[in-house]
C-alpha cells in the first residue's frame, strides 16, 4: 500500500488589517473594524498549499481545514475546499468566547484528537494577532513536535518528514517524526488558485446554520449530499473540560485598548524644486545630521 | 521564588542584543518589584558568557550546558526552561520575540497554562482591578504591544497565572551593562536527568546562520524604501542615496515582499524598529504597522508624490514629489556640499 497522509490545515478568518485605507479609519482616526473585508489569513493560504503538494505526492492523502469562529468563518472553509482540500470543520460555540491563544489552542487541540490526523499545518501567524503562539501550542496540548517557519516539505523518507525552515538570519534543514505540527513562513509557495471542477463541486457546501439561515430557499437537498456538509463542531462535539475554554481558559486578560489616532506635528512642507532640495541638504551638513 | 527570569539566547557563542536588552529593562523591573533577576542560558559551551550576564544584572544564573544543545532544539530547550521555571516559580519570564523566542515561548506557556504575550514594546508595573469580581492585583507585569496590524495599543495582564510570560522584539528596549559586574551565583542544572531520548526526535541536519551582516538598527542615518518605489531597479536609487550618505537601506514590510530589498532590512511592527538620527522615507504611505517601528526617529524626511500620505504627517520634513526626482537632486547636492 502506498503511502497516504490525513492533514489537517489550522486557518482562521481574519480582518484584512494590511489594508487598513482611509475609508476603514473613523473620523477620530480608529479604525472602523466593519469596514474591513474579512479575508482568510494569509500565511495559512501557504500551510494549505503545502498541504496540497504532499496529497499530490503522495495520492490518496487527505487534507481537511479546521478553523474556529462565528458562523460566517465557514467561507474559510469553502475557500479551501475550491482550491483542492477535501473538507473541513468548523469549530463554533458561544463557550470559546473570549479565549486568548491559550484557551483556543486548548479548543484547537480537542478537536485535532478527534480528526486524528498525521501532519497538522499552520500558518506561522495571524495578521490581527501576529503572536504565533497557537501552533507551538497546540503541538504541546497533543504533546507532538513542532516544527515553525516553515519554508518547504522537502520530503518523506524513512518514516520522516525533511523541511526547511526560514529563520531571521538564514535556513535551517530538518528532520521530524510524524504526527507533527508545522507552521509555514509567509516566503513558503503561494497557494494555488480556485480551481474550476473544486468549485463547481462545493460551491454549495455549507453548514447547517448557514443552511437553516438560507433566505435564497436553495432547490439544492444538500442534506442529502454528505460532501456538501460542513461539520459544525461545539464544546459538546469535542468534549474536554469547558473550564479551559473561553475566557475561563484564558489567563491574559485585556486590560486596556488604546486607538493609533496619527497626531500631526508641524512638518515643513517642501517640494521637488532645486532651491528645496539644496536648502534641506546644506541645512542637515550645517546641523551635523549628515556627516 | 518570585523572581524574574530572563532567557538568555546565544547564536555563535555570543549572547543576543535582544537578551542583553531584556536584562537591563527587567534590572529596572526588579529593582521596583524588589525581587532579584535570574538568567536561564542553555547551550553547548555557553558556561563562559556568566561574566557577561552578571555585567548586566543578573543576581543568579542557571546554566544547562549540554554539547547536544548547541543549537537551539524546541523539545529540550522546552524540557529544560519548564523545569527551571516549576522549581523556581519566578513572578515574571520573559523572552525575546526571535524565531527561537516564539517557537519556545508558546510551548513553555502552553505546559505551564500561563499567559504569554508576544511582542511586547513596553513593559511596566501596576495594579490591576478586576471589572467582575472587584479583585485587586498589585504589582502586575503591564505588557503593552500593538494588535490588529498595529492599529491599536493594548495593555494585557495575567492576574491569577505564574509566571507572567512576555515577548519583546529586539531593538525596543535600551540596552545597558553596570559599571561593575554583580556578584552573583550560579546554579548548573542536571541536563541529563531533565532530558530524554524522546527530546532529540527533531533533527537539524543543515543550518546556514549568516552572521547579521545587515544592521540597520545601529546605523544613525536610515533611508528607507516602500512599495512607492516600483520597482528593484527603482530602489538603487534609495541604495545609492544611502551609500553617499554612509547610511543603512531599510524597507516597508510591502517592499520586502514585492521583492525591492532583503527581510533583514523590514521595519515596522514585522521588522526591526529603528530610532537613528535621521530617517528618510522614501515612496513609503505611512501604515501605522511601518511607522510604529521608526516614529521615534529623532529626524524625519518624507518623500512622497502623494500629498496625502500619512506618512507626510509625521515627518519633520515633506517633500511631496516624486522620488526619481528628488533623490538624484539630494545625491547631487550632498555631493557639492560635503567637503
Amino acid at each position: 500500500m502506498t503511502k497516504t497522509f490525513k492533514i489537517v490545515i489550522l486557518a482562521k478568518q481574519v480582518p484584512d488589517t494590511r489594508n487598513v485605507g482611509k475609508n476603514a479609519m473613523k473620523e477620530d482616526g480608529t479604525v472602523n473594524r466593519a469596514a474591513l473585508p474579512a479575508i482568510f489569513n494569509p500565511e495559512d493560504m501557504n500551510a494549505l498549499e503545502q498541504a496540497l503538494r504532499l496529497k499530490d505526492r503522495y495520492p490518496g492523502s487527505e487534507v481537511l481545514l479546521l478553523t474556529m469562529g462565528p458562523s460566517r468563518a465557514a467561507e474559510i472553509i469553502r475557500e479551501g475546499l475550491f482550491r483542492g482540500a477535501d473538507g473541513g470543520v468548523l469549530l463554533t460555540d458561544r463557550k470559546f468566547a473570549g479565549a486568548d491563544t491559550l484557551a483556543t489552542s486548548y479548543a484547537l487541540s480537542m478537536a485535532i484528537r478527534k480528526m486524528q490526523p498525521d501532519i497538522i499545518i499552520a500558518g506561522r501567524q495571524a495578521i490581527d494577532g501576529d503572536t504565533a503562539q497557537v501552533g507551538p501550542q497546540v503541538a504541546e496540548k497533543l504533546n507532538i513536535p513542532q516544527v515553525t517557519y516553515a519554508e518547504d516539505i522537502i520530503n518523506f523518507e524513512n518514516e520522516k518528514l525533511t523541511i526547511k525552515r526560514r529563520l531571521e538570519r538564514g535556513i535551517e534543514i530538518v528532520k521530524t517524526p510524524v504526527p507533527v505540527l508545522i507552521t509555514v513562513h509567509a516566503t513558503a509557495a503561494p497557494c494555488r488558485p480556485r480551481n474550476a471542477k473544486q468549485l463547481m463541486k462545493y460551491k454549495h457546501a455549507r453548514t447547517l446554520t448557514e443552511e437553516q439561515d438560507n433566505e435564497h430557499n436553495s432547490y439544492l437537498p444538500v442534506y442529502s449530499l454528505d460532501y456538501l456538509r460542513i461539520p459544525e463542531w461545539g464544546v459538546i462535539d469535542v468534549g474536554g473540560d469547558e473550564i479551559n475554554y473561553g475566557l475561563s481558559g484564558s489567563p491574559t486578560k485585556v486590560k486596556k485598548i488604546e486607538n493609533i489616532v496619527f497626531q500631526a506635528k508641524e512638518s515643513k512642507k517642501l517640494t521637488s524644486c532645486d532651491e528645496d532640495i539644496e536648502g534641506l541638504i546644506k541645512e542637515l551638513i550645517s546641523s551635523h545630521t549628515i556627516g | 521564588m518570585n523572581n524574574i527570569i530572563v532567557y538568555i539566547e546565544t547564536e555563535n557563542g555570543k549572547i543576543s542584543d535582544v537578551s542583553l536588552e531584556l536584562l537591563t529593562k527587567a534590572r529596572s523591573l526588579s529593582k521596583e518589584l524588589s525581587c532579584n533577576l535570574e538568567a536561564l542560558l542553555i547551550g553547548g559551551n555557553v558556561t563562559k558568557l556568566k561574566d557577561e550576564l552578571f555585567l548586566y544584572g543578573a543576581n543568579k544564573i542557571h546554566i544547562a550546558d549540554d554539547p547536544r544543545l548547541v543549537n537551539y532544539l524546541t523539545l529540550p530547550y522546552s524540557a529544560i526552561t519548564i523545569s527551571l521555571i516549576k522549581s523556581e516559580k519566578p513572578q515574571i519570564a520573559l523572552f525575546g520575540a526571535t524565531s527561537v523566542g516564539r517557537d519556545l515561548a508558546p510551548r513553555v506557556s502552553s505546559a505551564l497554562h500561563s499567559g504569554l504575550t508576544a511582542d511586547c514594546t513596553s513593559l511596566e508595573i501596576g495594579e490591576h482591578t478586576d471589572t467582575k469580581s472587584g479583585k485587586i492585583y498589585n504589582n502586575l507585569l503591564y505588557q503593552i504591544r500593538p494588535a490588529f496590524g498595529g492599529n491599536i495599543i493594548a495593555t494585557i495582564v495575567n492576574p491569577d497565572h505564574r509566571p507572567q510570560m512576555a515577548t519583546v522584539r529586539e531593538g525596543v528596549m535600551k540596552k545597558e551593562a553596570l559599571d561593575k559586574p554583580v556578584k552573583g551565583e550560579i546554579n548548573i542544572l542536571d541536563v541529563k536527568s531533565i532530558l530524554n531520548d524522546t527530546d532529540f526526535v527533531v533533527e537539524i541536519i543543515e543550518r546556514q546562520i549568516e552572521d547579521k551582516k545587515i544592521d540597520i538598527k545601529g546605523s544613525p542615518v536610515i533611508v528607507a524604501g516602500g512599495f512607492g518605489v516600483g520597482s528593484k531597479e527603482n530602489f538603487q536609487l534609495v541604495f545609492d542615496l544611502a551609500h553617499v550618505l554612509g547610511a543603512e537601506v531599510g524597507a516597508s514590510r510591502a517592499a520586502v515582499d514585492a521583492g525591492f530589498a532583503d527581510h533583514a532590512r523590514q521595519i515596522g511592527q514585522t521588522g526591526v524598529t529603528v530610532r537613528p538620527k535621521l530617517f528618510i522615507s522614501v515612496g513609503i504611505s505611512g501604515q501605522i504597522q511601518h511607522t510604529a517601528g521608526m516614529d521615534q526617529s529623532a529626524m524625519i524626511i518624507s518623500v512622497n508624490s502623494d500629498p496625502n500620505a500619512p506618512i507626510h504627517q509625521i515627518a519633520d520634513y515633506a517633500i511631496v514629489g516624486d522620488l526619481n526626482e528628488v533623490l538624484p537632486k539630494m545625491i547631487k547636492s550632498y555631493k557639492k556640499n560635503s567637503k
